[in-house]
């Protein structure tokens, strides 16, 4: 059954009196699976999911699969949450999110990556970034649209880009590359139905970043075909080595992408999901539509968190991120020395080395060294087909951790 | 260099090769900076925190406010020595407000901590009045939370 089909039945079955003009007589058997449309029934199980009830079963496992910072939310912020919550804050915010807040989110990007915004119509709060990348496919979508999707990427594209209607089309970037996508490898994938851009740099999992030149070849092939391009920054701040940079920032690119931006994982607030969408106002408010029919507003208790974490965390996330980058380089460099290969990430946290010289397959990897030395390491594959060949080992785990973790991995390639 | 104080404050153990792979410099680097900072003294030492209250105690502790009469030419300073001198004496600040030195004193008991202060503090010649507050439990010193490890919350493999 095609995606169009399932739908145009559902739309029969919810027109009121066609409900009741099926005979009663000829029931078939009710089976509750049989309820779960098609498109949903096509989105293939997440490999990350297959992985982590397996490392759930295994105990005394030193974990490099995380997806989320080691550290606590400051506890500025939390205390100014409970603050509001003592108050009896409690009750829903506009559906664009308080206007305090998008107003610390304009100055925030403006403060730190030049960008400019109104705080009335181009910032939409949301419930994490995870919520803004599927209003903006649905705002944008129609059936049948392509969207361009650099990878190994974060698991969720792809799915979202299928239950809003569109066609993911992948586009590999390679380590040779160091993961970043290139103009030639964008063109290469161009069709007249190419209609979106899925950007998102610094990269989970394999930690590339895109310095200004690369991004600037890639606005140029933006332009050029009309993309819009969705920039999902939420490691924005974990750029090490330099600043990041925005596609949104350059010349004539502010009108052609939705920025992503939130709070989980430089401030470490992952469990408040709290985001932003900021773009080009017709967009932003036609997915405030969505949003205030599906959502309402982000949870007023992570508002007032993320207002504060805007006000005063900068210090702390600086702390944070200088933490980071000291464990970057231990994780890189003892890699290297187990004579894995790969390329030294300057953003995120994770590394992402090729274990194609060990014969064995991404997951055949990462099953057998949680088996027989128990460290959890996410595989390659469960971002994209391009990824097969390597293993994304996150590094917000204790220097303690990240030393046993590569001790074990030693032992494990060696015995091989 | 503030790079390496950070480090150091946090785990005062860590060797020089682990602190080089960390801020991305080589060894010999990080050893003469070290010896540096031990030079001119902007470090002063190396040394465990320990919880005592965990093997039963030892010992008491007391912050003292001290008021002085400053001594003419030398102020506060030479006031200060005279007091930290005494190896009783863990921590001596000179403060804002209503009282001039802050004096931190460990002994054995209350008694000996009492009479220290009645007998070598509030004897000296200088020092006008004093007030002794014991402290009666540590929730937290040097940074480090006495009771409490935080837990990993985090579920084992996420996106
Ligand atoms: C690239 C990327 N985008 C989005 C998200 C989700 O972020 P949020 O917590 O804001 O929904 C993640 C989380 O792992 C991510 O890695």
């Amino acid at each position: 059954m095609t995606v169009l089909s399932s739908n145009l039945k559902l739309e029969n079955r919810n027109s009121g009196d066609s409900v009741r003009s099926i005979p009663a007589d000829t029931p078939g058997k009710w089976d509750p699976a049989n309820c779960v449309a098609q498109v949903v029934r096509d989105i293939p199980p997440s490999g990350i999911r297959k992985f982590f009830d397996l490392v759930s079963q295994t105990k005394g496992v030193i974990s490099l699969g995380v997806g989320e910072p080691d550290f606590v939310t400051p506890w500025h912020v939390r205390e100014a949450s409970v603050y509001y919550l003592e108050k009896g804050h409690t009750s829903y915010t506009s559906n664009w999110g308080m206007l305090e807040l998008r107003e610390e989110i304009v100055r925030y990007l403006y403060r730190r990556f030049g960008l400019n915004y109104q705080p009335n119509n181009q910032i939409l709060v949301t419930v994490g970034v995870s919520e803004a990348v599927d209003l903006a496919l649905r705002t944008v979508l129609c059936h049948g649209d392509e969207v361009l999707i650099p990878e190994p990427c974060f698991v969720s594209y792809r799915p979202c880009v299928k239950l809003a209607g569109g066609i993911p089309v992948g586009v590999p970037t390679k380590a040779e590359d160091e993961f970043r996508l290139t103009a030639e490898a964008l063109q290469a994938a161009l069709t007249p139905r190419s209609k979106v851009l899925i950007l998102a740099f610094p990269s989970n999992p394999t930690g590339a970043v895109m310095r200004r030149e690369h991004l600037e070849a890639i606005a140029e092939v933006v332009r050029k075909h009309n993309l819009l391009v969705i920039s999902d920054e939420i490691y924005a701040e974990l750029t090490y080595e330099g600043k990041h940079v925005s596609i949104a920032s350059l010349e004539g690119m502010a009108d052609r992408v939705i920025v992503m931006n939130g709070f989980s994982k430089a401030f470490a607030m992952t469990g408040w999901r709290l985001g932003y969408a900021a773009g080009p106002a017709p967009i932003i408010e036609a997915m405030c539509k969505i949003h205030q029919y599906t959502i309402m507003c982000a949870p007023t208790q992570a508002q007032r968190a993320g207002i504060e974490a805007l006000r005063n965390g900068e210090p702390e996330m600086q702390r944070m991120i200088r933490s980071y980058d000291h464990r970057r380089r231990m994780m890189y460099r003892g890699l290297q020395n187990l004579g894995l290969e790969c390329f030294e990430p300057q953003g995120a946290f994770y590394v992402f080395p090729s274990i194609k010289k060990t014969g064995l397959s991404s997951e055949e990897f990462s099953e057998r060294l949680l088996m027989e030395e128990k460290v959890a390491v996410v595989p390659g594959n469960a971002f994209g087909q391009c990824g097969e060949g390597y293993i994304r080992c996150c590094y917000a785990a204790s220097a303690r951790d990240i030393e046993q973790a590569l001790q074990r991995i030693d032992r494990f390639i060696n015995r091989l | 260099m503030r790079e390496i104080l950070e480090l150091l404050e946090e785990d005062g153990r860590m060797r020089p090769e682990e602190i080089a792979v960390r801020l991305g410099r080589d060894v010999d680097w990080v050893i003469s900076t070290l010896r540096q900072l031990e030079e001119e003294k902007v470090i002063l030492g190396y040394k465990a925190l320990v919880n005592w209250d965990r093997i039963g105690g030892n010992g008491v502790t007391a912050i003292i406010d001290v008021k002085v009469t400053p001594e003419r030419e030398v102020g506060f300073d030479k006031v200060a020595e005279r007091i930290y001198r005494f190896p009783q004496v863990r921590s001596v600040y000179l403060m804002s407000g209503t009282y001039d030195l802050s004096v931190v004193i460990e002994g054995k008991t209350m008694k000996e901590v009492a009479f220290f202060v009645a007998e070598k503090l509030a004897t000296l010649e200088f020092v006008q009045g004093t007030t002794t507050h014991f402290v009666l439990k540590k929730y937290k010193q040097d940074g480090v939370v006495f009771e409490e490890s935080e837990k990993d919350f985090r579920l084992v493999v996420t996106p």
